[in-house]
């Protein structure tokens, strides 16, 4: 899997920067959507993960999907400030601002970001046992039932409290701007499993010592 | 069915009735959101916009919410009752289902004066406000029992629930300000009432999960 | 280099930045958790042996 990550992700790079043809009205800063976007719909499916495992959680109490849960999150919250920052370039160079509130995926990756922060704050506030994993599960499936429900309001927002400034989001890609982005976001999402199997193991080893040294004091 | 509404019923009274007799949650309600609106009076720079105006009453309705939930388990708490309410053998949705309703009318207690107060002291209230703020009342009521309930169970409760609440209180707000000061507040209007069927049926259906041990 | 491609160089710059710290943090961590390991096996030799 990471042999295929760093595959996809390379070559996905290299086929946006050099090959893709340019965008006539953005011209070259238009290639950060190369990047931007993918991180972003990873970002998605990591909190649709975390969210899934938080139901497994619930609906079979079986207590390995907690730690799962939370490890796609924790994912989920680094690909989502990412977002942010590679968004923030891309408004910097659009509008010579560091951020705008007319950028809707920004101002919804913000709350979401908030969100899954508080999520954070709820698993280390509260001691670890049963009850903290059910808490975080369902707080988990607030937050997936959010996405959806943020990105109606925030579009709606936009009649009245900002212009809401319409952007990038075409899906008329020619084709070869289509298989370069296509093959990048097949890299994030690699690269996003990676690192979750990853970071499971880690946590589950943690847990494992912490298990080993108490049975040997 | 009709046992499910009995105990729904009986827990909201509980609920009111104890507010009653001890009359600890609902004035400190009102007295902070006429606190706070005399607050944004000074905060607003002369010549402000009505539409920010209107914008600081959803604030100020947001936080007497939070106020009116931190109190929503209090007193539970303090006397091992939400326990003794657990072992009931009533379906535990159903104390949610009561709490909210309580919740809510503390809400609309709170309101009877809040918005008074605020015609007085800024602008006229709208009619598309009022429905506007109702519809608020029972989504804030129906996540804040849920996230009070969550928050219960953590070290740091009063902290920890306005940091669950805020993010999912944005689109409240944004339903809220949007119906009260657009020109067609009907679609923010339906907003809020998707917000309000879609939480609810989740906190509903997730609260057993969050109360027991 | 134009502006704007300064700007976009820097986003992917902060993408490979951010894959190679978590990369370092993993690495410490793996550091970490072969100490403990070593520490763990070598109390369990002595309880053992005790």
């Amino acid at each position: 899997m990471g042999v295929a990550a760093t595959g996809l992700l390379v070559g996905g790079i290299a086929l946006s920067l050099l090959w893709a043809p340019e965008d006539a009205n953005q011209g070259f800063s238009q290639k950060i959507f190369y990047i931007h976007v993918p991180i972003a719909l990873t970002a998605y499916a990591c909190f649709g993960v975390g969210a899934w495992k938080a139901l497994r959680l619930l609906w079979t109490g079986d207590r390995r999907y907690d730690l799962e849960s939370y490890t796609a999150i924790h994912l989920g919250v680094i690909f989502g400030l990412l977002t942010l920052v590679t968004g923030s370039i891309w408004a910097k160079i659009s509008w010579g601002h560091w951020w705008t509130w007319g950028e809707r995926q920004l101002v919804l990756f913000l709350i979401l970001f908030l969100f899954y922060s508080s999520y954070f704050m709820l698993r280390y506030s509260t001691d670890p046992g049963s009850r903290r994993e059910r808490n975080s599960a369902v707080y988990a499936l607030f937050g997936v039932v959010l996405i959806p429900v943020s990105f109606l309001a925030v579009r709606i927002a936009g009649t009245i409290l900002h212009p809401t400034i319409f952007t990038h989001e075409g899906a008329n890609l020619p084709g070869s701007m289509l298989l370069a982005f296509c093959i990048c976001l097949a890299g994030m999402l690699a690269l996003a499993a990676t690192l979750y199997r990853v970071e499971l193991a880690g946590k589950r080893i943690d847990a494992s010592m912490r298990e080993l040294r108490e049975l040997l004091a | 069915m009709s046992q499910y509404a009995a105990d729904v019923v009986a827990l909201a009274r509980k609920d009111l009735l104890i507010e009653l007799r001890t009359r600890d949650t609902l004035p400190a309600m009102v007295l902070f959101v006429v606190s706070a609106l005399t607050v944004f009076h000074f905060a607003l720079p002369g010549g402000s916009s009505a539409r920010a105006e209107t914008g600081l009453l959803w604030i100020a309705i947001l936080f007497t919410g939070l106020l009116g939930l931190a109190r929503a388990f209090a007193a539970e708490r303090e006397q091992g009752l939400l326990d003794g309410l657990v072992l009931a053998p009533s379906d535990r949705s159903a104390i949610w289902v009561g709490k909210t309703i309580g919740v809510s009318a503390f809400l609309v207690l709170a309101e009877l004066v809040a918005l008074p107060a605020f015609a007085l002291f800024f602008h006229p209230v709208t009619w598309e406000l009022i429905a506007a703020v109702a519809l608020a009342d029972i989504g804030i009521a129906a996540i804040g029992t849920l996230l009070a309930a969550i928050a219960a169970a953590s070290r740091s409760r009063e902290l920890l629930l306005p940091l669950l609440f805020l993010p999912l209180a944005i689109p409240v707000v944004i339903g809220g300000v949007g119906a009260s000061v657009a020109a067609h507040p009907g679609s923010f209007l339906g907003f809020l009432g998707l917000y309000d069927a879609v939480f609810a049926i989740l906190s509903w259906a997730s609260f057993e999960y969050v109360v027991t041990e | 280099m134009t502006t704007s491609e300064k700007y976009v160089t820097a986003a992917y710059l902060v993408f490979l930045a951010a894959v190679l710290v978590y990369l370092v943090i993993i690495a410490l961590k793996v550091g970490r958790l072969e100490q403990d390991l070593a520490e763990l096996t070598r109390a369990a030799r002595e309880k053992r042996s005790g």
